[in-house]
């Protein structure tokens, strides 16, 4: 169980079982309030009292992270408003390195004393855990930037737009899906703005503002007299944008044979239209045949299966081990990265970490230990090339700088390795969707993300999907259901024959990436182009009971 | 101090609501208390402490509703945090699902609380994970785990009259310990109210035995086996479908508890005639709260009765709805067992496949409540009631409701996170596909 106040967003009712369970840390606020920003001097000062406690108690290192984390919640269904849900987390995290192991203390009280002795109690916490070390704490270097700040590009903050607005766009997503013949839905507007603040004793004092996004609903449809029912989610993505995310003009759609996708920009009126249309084509969908498939997987299906078989075996504290008792560990073990031809995927396959990315839920100017962000290789045609690493590890694959990849979910929590944008990079020849189809003899193309699952070194995995639709000689002859896809991470990237090119590259993401004791969630983006598949083994979920 | 007492708490919220001029006004305080400390590769990592307290203000005008909170508790803060949601309220849209505040009601004391495992502090912690680090040295083996405890109080009040309390303790302790080749992992997990229970040394050496028992795993094919679920498996399985016994998600049609044609499933025979299934908050080894967030006095309640459902939680508007009495669905589940003991059930196996834990299960389906997930941290193929070899990892795709109409021996339960939960034979557990991870 967390250890922070939490409110568990009520009232969603039947559609829980098919809803993420959200957690909304922090207190309510009036929505007016979040557009309050708090000067960065009045954070030095605060930042400062930590730094000389700790450094006074005999902290060797400390950090220092004051967050203001803002979630704004519309909650619908049908005709109803379900929620409307605006909360503040405010508050300090300090970490501090004492006799060589890391010490950690947080409190949202901000007077002088209170952040003193909470610097005071890391520094305790650390000199009483040094007994367990098995070495010291070893700190890749790092210059102070001074006083810095980084804001996201964004166009419109979406905490500015006015509840109402959102409240009406919802209610016609809502309107638009039950015209269409859908049963149920829920729809909902997830914001978040993390106002932060980093400072540490190597003479960094960071101010950040970082916004994100995520429109989403869940269509039901249920047929009465067979007492089956389908389900279709938004095919929106999570992202690192403001208000104008659902602002989509022309060049934002791509016409598929499952429909429009988006590119950049969400048109979720138009999505529910024709998710109603879709869920009722699902309910009549063949069931498939077990056996090899070739898949055409669009990018908002595929960000998921990156995630998964890549973005999280990469992660270098996984492959030491730090994350054994949860997550797991990793097959991409440091031999496979030393041999310099490990071959993780096919030749097409170039995948890339990045913490710049424009629009992504995880860019940032500098991560939450100080470091600035950037971009680098992962997976080079087909070659696992490096991994994804923090200060504290840099010296493990001979770095002598930090990856930038450290973030914690709070002011309360404590920092940790988390996943940059990871990436699969768009063909170099053109080639579209339509192209990537034609060249198809028995297949799968499947549009949205669905069930997932991975074992705890990322080999073996199984994804289903929203839309999956059957490809013969070349075309589309109509859709499937029951679909899910087993494979192992790299005979599957090694099955990789093609990606579409740029004009095809799209985000997909996570708002709630869990990872670490206790569990903290993460937001991360996962870019790809149509990529196509050879011979990956499909398997039919549909089940009797009762 | 963030845990109030009873008395401390009742006075804040007395006071509140004295300054409330809703036509209704419903009052929360609550407050934690907790540490935690983490190591991997034999070695502490990260580790922290973090005590918050929060009050929650709900006032109503007519069906609007307003929230607002705060963590200043002065005469001053108070009056803001009331006034805040009363502006809030109006404000609000109507809420066609409102339900008027319950008058007072009875709440026994629960026996949540533990006042060694509240006195933790991170000495105690290290400690305890020294006692682990001792049992991975000795062995040779490499250990990560983490220790959690906490304390937290909970409280509301409301214009009506309605006052409710409750303090609880929990202490949490995992670890996974490996051996230095990688080829072998052993799994443990435990949660308590009280301290005492807690015996990190003895849980270690389970999870040892366990990385040294499952080296060098033989693969043998997927498909249909017998297999004992150790209670941590049984638990990871069943916790899904316990949260699906909502009346309202049945009477959707959305739900495997929806009957063809409309309605529920209630008084149906969906399981096996041994599936005897009940919570109740007085469990002396999985106590809880004795009310829930609604104002309900959480009571025993039967919810499977030799496999026929006998009862679904209804939401105090959902009941209203269906003319149904209000019943919170509770976190002191049961699913009742025999006295075997999970050895004596792998003695009477012939053929079967023993599993320690599952890992990372997911829905497919929820029509059939279908889901996939992988064995990990100790699968074990068991032949003429012994253990022969450690097996390979599967990944399954099976439905609880499948399975408990497929269980042919139940053990004693345990405590785990989803309830008391007993080791389970199941036959025809459908594994579809190898994994290579240990």
């Amino acid at each position: 169980m967390k250890r922070r106040n939490f409110i568990y967003l009520t009232g969603v009712g039947a559609a829980a079982a098919m809803l993420p369970a959200i957690p909304v840390w922090g207190n309510e606020i009036p929505f007016e309030k979040s557009l309050e920003y708090v000067d960065p001097a009045s954070k030095k000062i605060i930042a400062d009292v930590a730094l000389n406690a700790a450094r006074s108690k005999g902290a060797t290192y400390t950090d220092v992270r004051i967050g203001r984390y803002l979630n704004q919640y519309v909650v619908t269904r049908e005709d109803k408003v379900e929620n409307l849900v605006n909360t503040e987390s405010y508050g300090v995290g300090i970490r501090v390195i004492a006799n060589g192991s890391w010490g950690f203390a947080a409190t949202d009280k901000m007077d002088k004393d209170s952040i003193a002795k909470a610097a005071e109690l890391a520094v305790a916490i650390a000199r009483e855990n040094s007994r367990l070390l098995a070495e010291p704490v070893k700190l890749a270097p790092q210059t102070g930037y001074g006083e810095v700040s980084w804001k996201a590009p964004i166009e419109k903050n979406a905490f500015e737009i006015p509840i109402k607005e959102k409240v009406d766009l919802l209610l016609s997503v809502n309107d638009a899906a039950m015209k269409g013949g859908a049963d149920y839905i829920n729809s909902i507007l997830f914001m978040v703005n993390e106002q932060k603040y980093f400072a540490s004793s190597d003479n960094s004092y960071i101010d950040q503002d970082i916004h994100r996004i995520w429109p989403t609903f869940f269509i039901t449809k249920i047929n009465k007299e067979t007492g089956k029912f389908e389900t279709r989610n938004a095919l929106s993505a999570p992202t690192g944008m403001g208000y104008e995310y659902l602002d989509a003009k022309p060049e934002h759609k791509i016409h598929t044979a499952a429909g429009t996708v988006y590119k950049g920009r969400y048109d979720m009126l138009e999505d529910a239209r024709q998710g109603a249309t879709q869920v009722a084509d699902k309910l009549k969908a063949k069931s498939v045949e077990p056996g090899k498939y070739d898949l055409v997987l669009d990018p908002s299906h595929l960000w998921l299966t990156i995630h998964e078989s890549c973005g999280h075996p990469t992660e270098l504290d996984r492959v030491l081990g730090y994350e054994a008792n949860f997550a797991g560990t990793s097959f991409l073990t440091l031999d496979k990265w030393e041999s310099k031809k490990f071959n993780y995927g096919s030749k097409v396959v170039n995948i890339t970490a990045d913490k710049t990315e424009k629009g992504s839920l995880g860019a940032v100017g500098y991560d939450d230990e100080g470091v600035k962000c950037g971009k680098w290789d992962i997976i080079k045609e087909g070659i696992l090339v490096n991994y994804q690493a923090i200060r504290d590890q840099a010296h493990i694959i001979g770095l002598d700088h930090s990856q930038g990849c450290c973030y914690a979910d709070n002011w309360s929590s404590v920092q940790f390795q988390r996943m940059a944008n990871i990436s699969l990079q768009p063909g170099k020849q053109p080639l579209t969707v339509d192209d990537q189809i034609k060249n198809v003899e028995k297949g799968i193309y499947i549009v949205g993300d669905g069930s997932f699952s991975i074992d705890q070194q990322r080999y073996n995995f199984q994804f289903g999907g929203q839309l999956f639709y059957e490809i013969k000689a070349g075309k589309i002859v109509g859709m499937l259901k029951d679909v899910a896809y087993q494979s192992n991470t790299q005979e599957f990237w090694n099955s990789c024959v093609a990606v579409c090119d740029q004009r095809d590259y799209r985000l997909g993401g996570s708002f709630f990436d869990g990872k670490g004791q206790p569990s903290q969630s993460s937001a991360v983006s996962h870019g790809s182009a149509t990529a196509r598949f050879k011979g990956v083994n499909v398997i039919n979920t549909a089940r009797k009971i009762g | 101090m963030a845990i109030l007492s009873k008395e401390e708490a009742q006075a804040i919220l007395k006071k509140v609501i004295g300054f409330s001029k809703a036509d209704a006004c419903e009052v929360s305080l609550n407050g934690s208390d907790g540490g935690n400390i983490r190591y991997a590769r034999n070695a502490v990592s990260t580790a922290g402490q973090i005590s918050v307290m929060s009050l929650a203000v709900n006032s109503t005008f007519g069906k609007k509703t307003g929230t607002a909170t705060i963590n200043e508790f002065d005469d001053a803060s108070l009056q803001k945090v009331v006034k805040r949601s009363e502006e809030l309220a109006m404000l609000a849209p109507e809420n066609p699902e409102y339900m008027p505040l319950l008058g007072p009601q009875d709440f026994p004391e629960s026996t949540t609380y533990n006042a060694k495992t509240a006195a933790m502090t991170p000495d105690t912690r290290a400690d305890m994970v020294a006692k682990s680090l001792e049992v991975s040295k000795a062995a040779k083996l490499e250990a990560a785990g983490f220790l959690e405890n906490s304390t937290r109080f909970n409280s509301v009040m409301n214009s009506k009259g309605l006052f409710a309390y409750n303090k609880s303790t929990n202490v949490s302790f995992s670890v996974t310990v490996r051996n230095q080749e990688g080829t072998g992992s052993g799994y443990i997990e435990q949660d308590f109210n009280d301290l005492d229970k807690m015996d990190t040394l003895a849980l270690s050496k389970i999870a040892a035995k366990k990385a040294n028992g499952s080296a060098g795993a033989k693969a043998i094919e997927p498909g249909k086996y017998t297999v004992i679920l150790e209670p941590l498996a049984a638990s990871d399985m069943l916790g899904n479908m316990f949260r699906g016994f909502d009346a309202r998600s049945a009477d959707e049609g959305r739900s495997f508890m929806s009957k063809k044609g409309g309605g529920t499933r209630l008084g149906e025979q969906l399981f096996s005639e041994n599936i005897n299934i009940y919570s109740d908050p007085f469990n002396p080894e999985l106590p809880s709260s004795t009310w829930d967030r609604d104002g309900l006095p959480n009571k025993r309640t039967q919810w499977v009765e030799k496999g026929v459902v006998k009862n679904l939680s209804y939401s105090r508007y959902w009941a209203a709805q269906k003319g149904a009495q209000p019943l919170p669905f509770n976190r002191s589940i049961v699913l009742e067992g025999g006295n075997q003991s999970l050895e004596e059930l792998i003695k009477g196996t012939e053929k079967g496949i023993l599993v320690t834990r599952f890992w990372y299960i997911r829905s497919v389906d929820p029509q059939t409540l279908l889901l996939t997930g992988l064995t990990r941290d100790g699968t074990f193929y068991i032949e003429n009631g012994e253990i022969k070899f450690p097996l390979k990892n599967f990944r399954f795709n099976e439905s609880p409701v499948i399975m408990l109409n497929n269980v042919e021996a139940l053990g004693k339960p345990v405590r785990t996170g989803s309830g008391m939960i007993p080791p389970m034979k199941i036959r025809d557990f459908t594994f579809t596909s190898l994994s290579d991870a240990v």
